[in-house]
C-alpha cells in the first residue's frame, strides 16, 4: 500500500504551505535577537539609557513575532511523522540527529533564556541580562545551523548509507553529515538573510518614526544600527549566495538546469537567460533574452566548462534508472532471505542508483517488467518545475539586489547627522514586505529544485509520504488553513498597534492591568481603556 | 545469562534515556500546562491569573523544549516509531499539535491588550492548550498498554499501514489514563502556584492539590487493577537484542492475559515503582495541604517518576505493541537506529542534558520568589 497521487500533493501543499509560513516568522527571530543583543551591549558598555529603551521596544516586537515562530515550528516536527512517515522511517536514523542535537544544544537554550530576556530585566544584573540576550541569539542561531544541516542532508546526502537489511540509510559520519558544504553554505546565506530581514524591519519602523517626527532619537540610533548590519549581511548574502549556486551546480545539476531554463547543454561559454518563458511540455524556453558568457561565469566561475542541459541530464536519469532496476529486485530478494550472497552482490554493484528505480516503481510496480516508455516517463520526473525555479531564483536574486541598494541608501542617510524628511523615509517602510518575499523565494528555489526527491538521488517524493486518505488530509489542511490564518490576523494587529503606539508614550496601556475588575463582567459594561 | 552487544546495551540506554525525556517532558511541561487547565479556577479576577501566568511566565518557553526534545529523540533513536506512531495517530496527533500551537500565543499575546473580551479568549487557549495536551498525553500511554492497529508493508522500503480509527483511540482505558494524566499535570500547577503565589490564588490552588492528588491515586489504582486484567504483550521465543533494526522481520510475540505484569513477576523489585507514585501523590497531596509546597512539589516530580517507570517496567521492551499482527509490533530491539546513530546521540545527550539542567535551575532560582500584584501591574513586560 502506497500513497496515493493525490494524498502525496496533498501532503506537498500542507508541508508547504506550513514550512513557507513558519518561514515568515523565523528571519525576523534570527536577525532581531542579534540586533537586540548588539542595542544592548552599547547600554551596557556605555550606560546610556537609550539603548536600554531601543532594546526594550523590540524586544516587545521581537516577543510578539517568537510566539509565532515557535508555535509554527512545533508543527515542523510533527508533520515530517504525521505525513512522511515512509521518508520518517526511511532517513530518521541520519534526518533526526540532526534534529535531537538542535533541541538539545540550541533551541533548549533559546527558550529557556528567551523566558528570562524579556522578564527577567528587574531580576538579573546588567551583564547577565546581556549574557542571556546573547545567549538567544546565539541560540537561535544555532538552531537554524542544525535545522539546515539536516536540510543539508536532503539536497546532498552526505555521511550515510543504505542497509539493505534495515532497508534504510543510515549514518556512517556524523562529521561528513555536520560539514556538508551544501549546509554550511546554506546555514551562513539563510542566516545572513534573517539578519538583512531584521534589518530591514528595523530600519523601515525607524524611518516610519522619523517621518512623523515621532522618538525621533531612539529611531535615528536604531536605524544606523539597522542598517550598518544590514548593509554588511547582505553583501554577505550575496557572496553566500553565490557560493551556494556553484555548490549546487555540481551537486544538484537539475535544480542548476532549471533555475536557469536551460534545456540544451550549453558549451562554454554558456550565455544567461535573464528572461525566459519556460515550457515543460515543449522542452524549450517561449521567449528568452540571452546574456553572453555570463552564465558560465556565475555557476562555474571559469569561461571554459559547459553546462549540461535538461534534455541530457534526462537521458542521463534514464540510465541511471535503468542502472537501479537490478538493485531494487536484488534488494527484494534480500529480504527473502538475507543470506543470499548472489542478490547481496548485485545489490552493492547498483545501489548508487536505487533511488532511480524508486522512481520507476511508479509507472511500474514490478521494475524489471518496466517498458521503455514507463522509464522515459520516470526520466522525465527527475527534472523540477522549470518555471517555478526559474522565476523563484530570478524574483529572490532581483529582490536581494534592491535590498543591497535599499540598505546602502539607509546607510548613507544614517550617516548625515540632521534627520531630514527625505523621500528615503516615505519610502522606507514599503520596503519591509521585501525581504521576507525574498526569503519565501529562497526556500521555493531550495526545496522545489530538490524535486521530484525528498532526500536528494536517494529517495522520491511520492513514496515518502504517509499512507493516509484523502478525507484526512482535507481535514488537516482545513484545519491549518483556519489556525493560520486567524494567527496571522492576530498578530499583524497586534505588531501593528504596537508600532503605531511606540515605545514610551506617557499612559501606556501595555501590559495594563484591569486589577479590581471582576473577570466575568459583561464585557461591554467594561470600561474602554483602549 | 545473556550477553548484550554494545549495540543491545546502547538500545537499552536509549529507552532508559526517552524514559528520562519523557519524566522531564511530564513533570516540566505537564506543571505549565496544570495552572493553564486550573487557570480560570484559580484565578477569579485578572490580575491573579496575570500573576499565575507570571508566575511560570519566564519558564514555561524552555519548558516545552522537553516536548519538543521528546519528538526529536524519538525521531533520531526510534524513527520507526515516529514514523508509525506519529502517521497512525493522524488525527491525535494533529489535535495534539493544535491544541499546543495556540499556546505560546496564549502566554505572548494574552495581556498585550487591555480587553476583558481579548483576554478571556485567551484564558479559554490556554485551558484548552493545557487540559488537551495532558490528556492526549495519557491517553497515547494507555493506548501503549492496549497496543494499536498497525502493520507494515513491503513496498521496496517498508510501509507502515494504521487500520485503526481515531474514535478507538479514545477507549475507556485511554482515557482513563488522559485523566490520570491531566490530574498529575493539575497537582504539579497547583503546587508551583503554591510555591510562588499568595492570597485568593495561593489558597485555590491549595484547594486543587488537595483534590488532584486523591484523585490520581484513584485513577492510578483503578488503572493498575485493569492493566493486571488485560491482555498484554510477551515474547515466548529468542529475540536478539543486538539485531539489526528492521520492522519487516517478525518476531515471537504473543498475547496473554495478564501478560504485562510477566517483568513484575520476574523481578519484583519493581513494584517499587508504582509504590513510589502512591507514596509520592500520597505525600504530596498530606504537604499540600500543610502548606509544605516546595517539598511536595519534588514528591510530585517523585510521582511522576514512579507512575511513568510503572508503564515502563510492565511494557519493555515493548514501544509500540501491534493487535492486528503481534508479529510485527516494535520494540526496544526492532525500532531503535543505527548503533553509530544511537552512540552520536548519546554523546551529545550526556554533554547537553546537564547542561540544560544547570541553567534551567540558575534561571528558577534568579526567578525565586513571590510573584506579587505589583510585578504584574509595574512591569511593562509582564504577561
Amino acid at each position: 500500500m502506497v500513497p496515493s497521487d493525490l494524498v502525496v500533493d496533498l501532503s506537498r501543499w500542507q508541508f508547504a504551505a506550513t514550512a513557507l509560513y513558519h518561514f515568515l516568522f523565523v528571519p525576523l527571530t534570527l536577525g532581531l535577537s542579534f540586533i537586540l543583543a548588539a542595542m544592548e551591549t552599547v547600554y551596557v558598555t556605555t550606560g546610556r539609557k537609550i539603548y536600554k529603551e531601543m532594546a526594550q521596544f523590540w524586544g516587545k516586537l521581537f516577543a510578539i513575532n517568537f510566539a509565532l515562530g515557535v508555535a509554527t515550528g512545533l508543527t515542523m516536527e510533527f508533520e515530517f511523522g504525521t505525513n512522511w512517515s515512509t521518508y520518517s522511517y526511511y532517513v530518521g536514523d541520519v534526518f533526526g540527529a540532526p534534529l535531537a542535537v538542535e533541541g538539545l544544544m540550541a533551541f533548549f537554550m533559546e527558550s529557556t533564556f528567551v523566558g528570562m530576556m524579556l522578564l527577567g530585566w528587574h531580576r538579573l544584573s546588567r551583564v547577565q541580562h546581556l549574557t542571556v540576550t546573547w545567549l538567544v541569539a546565539l541560540g537561535s542561531n544555532l538552531s537554524a545551523l542544525w535545522i539546515l544541516v539536516a536540510n543539508g542532508f536532503m539536497q546532498d546526502p552526505q555521511g550515510a548509507t543504505f542497509n539493505p537489511f534495515t532497508q534504510r540509510l543510515e549514518l556512517t559520519s556524523f562529521v561528513h553529515l555536520l560539514f556538508n558544504p551544501d549546509a554550511q553554505a546554506k546555514f551562513v546565506h539563510t542566516s545572513l538573510a534573517g539578519y538583512v530581514t531584521a534589518a530591514i524591519f528595523v530600519v523601515g519602523i525607524s524611518a516610519w518614526y522619523l517621518g512623523k517626527g515621532r522618538h525621533v532619537e531612539l529611531a535615528r540610533r536604531s536605524l544606523r544600527m539597522a542598517a550598518l548590519f544590514g548593509v554588511l549581511s547582505s553583501v554577505g548574502v550575496i557572496t553566500l549566495g553565490d557560493a551556494l549556486g556553484f555548490i549546487d551546480g555540481g551537486r544538484q545539476p537539475t535544480k542548476l538546469a532549471a533555475m536557469e531554463g536551460l534545456w540544451e547543454t550549453e558549451q562554454a561559454p554558456a550565455s544567461f537567460n535573464a528572461i525566459a518563458f519556460p515550457s515543460q511540455d515543449e522542452q524549450r524556453n517561449l521567449y528568452s533574452i540571452k546574456i553572453p558568457y555570463l552564465l558560465s561565469i556565475l555557476v562555474k566561475h571559469d569561461l571554459s566548462t559547459p553546462i549540461v542541459g535538461i534534455k541530457q541530464l534526462e537521458q542521463e536519469a534514464a540510465q541511471r534508472i535503468k542502472n537501479g532496476i537490478p538493485a531494487l529486485t536484488a534488494l527484494e530478494a534480500i529480504q527473502q532471505n538475507p543470506d543470499n550472497k548472489q542478490a547481496l552482490a548485485t545489490f552493492d554493484a547498483h545501489k548508487q542508483d536505487l533511488g532511480y528505480a524508486f522512481l520507476l516503481k511508479r509507472y511500474a510496480p514490478d521494475v524489471a517488467k518496466a517498458t521503455p516508455a514507463q522509464i522515459e516517463k520516470a526520466a522525465k520526473d527527475t527534472i523540477p518545475e522549470v518555471w517555478i525555479l526559474f522565476w523563484s531564483f530570478r524574483l529572490m536574486v532581483a529582490a536581494g539586489f534592491a535590498m543591497l541598494i535599499f540598505l546602502v541608501f539607509a546607510t548613507l542617510y544614517s550617516l548625515k547627522t540632521d534627520c531630514r524628511r527625505t523621500g528615503f523615509l516615505k519610502i522606507a517602510p514599503w520596503f519591509i514586505p521585501v525581504p521576507f518575499f525574498a526569503c519565501e523565494m529562497g526556500w521555493v528555489t531550495a526545496e522545489v529544485g530538490r524535486q521530484p526527491w525528498t532526500v536528494y538521488e536517494q529517495l522520491p517524493t511520492w513514496i515518502s509520504a504517509s499512507t493516509h486518505s484523502a478525507s484526512y488530509m482535507i481535514f488537516s489542511l482545513t484545519g491549518f488553513v483556519l489556525l493560520y490564518t486567524s494567527f496571522i490576523v492576530v498578530e499583524m494587529y497586534l505588531m501593528t498597534k504596537f508600532v503605531r503606539k511606540g515605545p514610551d508614550e506617557p499612559g501606556s496601556q501595555a501590559g495594563g492591568s484591569l486589577a479590581g475588575q471582576p473577570v466575568f463582567a459583561h464585557p461591554l459594561l467594561a470600561p474602554n481603556r483602549d | 545469562m545473556e550477553v548484550f552487544t554494545t549495540y543491545a546495551i546502547l538500545k537499552i540506554v536509549w529507552w532508559l534515556l526517552l524514559g528520562v525525556l519523557l519524566m522531564g517532558l511530564a513533570i516540566m511541561v505537564g506543571m505549565d500546562m496544570g495552572v493553564g487547565t486550573i487557570l480560570r479556577y484559580v484565578g477569579r479576577t485578572d490580575e491573579d491569573r496575570r500573576i499565575a501566568l507570571n508566575i511560570i511566565g519566564p519558564h514555561w518557553d524552555g519548558n516545552q523544549v522537553w516536548f519538543i526534545l521528546g519528538g526529536g529523540a524519538i525521531f533520531a533513536a526510534w524513527p520507526t516509531i515516529y514514523g508509525t506512531a506519529f502517521s497512525g495517530l493522524y488525527v491525535v496527533m494533529l489535535v495534539l499539535l493544535w491544541s499546543m500551537i495556540i499556546r505560546p500565543l496564549g502566554f505572548e499575546y494574552r495581556s498585550k491588550l487591555v480587553s476583558p473580551q481579548w483576554r478571556n479568549v485567551w484564558d479559554w487557549t490556554l485551558f484548552v492548550s493545557g487540559f488537551v495536551p495532558m490528556l492526549v498525553y495519557g491517553a497515547a500511554m494507555g493506548n501503549v498498554l492496549m497496543g494499536f492497529p498497525f502493520h507494515f508493508a513491503q513496498e521496496g522500503t517498508a510501509v507502515s499501514v494504521y487500520t485503526g480509527s481515531f474514535i478507538s483511540l479514545f477507549n475507556p482505558f485511554a482515557i482513563l489514563a488522559g485523566l490520570l494524566s491531566v490530574a498529575m499535570s493539575a497537582l504539579m500547577g497547583a503546587l508551583m502556584l503554591m510555591n510562588r503565589g499568595e492570597g485568593a490564588l495561593y489558597e485555590r490552588a491549595r484547594r486543587v492539590a488537595t483534590l488532584a492528588g486523591p484523585l490520581a491515586l484513584v485513577l492510578f489504582t483503578v488503572a493498575g487493577i485493569w492493566v493486571a486484567n488485560m491482555k498484554g504483550f510477551v515474547i515466548d521465543g529468542t529475540v536478539d537484542p543486538g539485531m539489526q533494526a528492521s520492522p519487516l522481520v517478525t518476531q515471537p510475540v504473543s498475547i496473554v492475559p495478564g501478560g504485562w505484569l510477566h517483568n513484575y513477576a520476574t523481578h519484583p523489585i519493581l513494584w517499587l515503582l508504582p509504590l513510589l507514585a502512591y507514596a509520592g501523590v500520597a505525600l504530596a497531596t498530606l504537604l499540600a495541604r500543610a502548606g509544605r509546597s516546595h517539598v511536595a512539589w519534588w514528591l510530585g516530580a517523585l510521582a511522576w517518576i514512579g507512575i511513568l517507570g510503572t508503564v515502563g517496567a510492565a511494557t519493555f521492551p515493548f514501544l509500540m505493541p501491534s493487535v492486528t499482527d503481534p508479529t510485527h509490533s516494535l520494540m526496544v530491539w526492532n525500532a531503535s537506529s543505527s548503533a553509530t546513530t544511537l552512540g552520536w546521540m548519546l554523546g551529545w545527550t550526556i554533554v547537553f542534558v546537564p547542561t540544560i539542567l544547570v541553567y534551567t535551575s540558575w534561571c528558577y532560582w534568579v526567578m525565586r520568589g513571590k510573584v506579587t500584584a505589583k510585578h504584574v501591574t509595574t512591569d511593562d513586560h509582564a504577561y
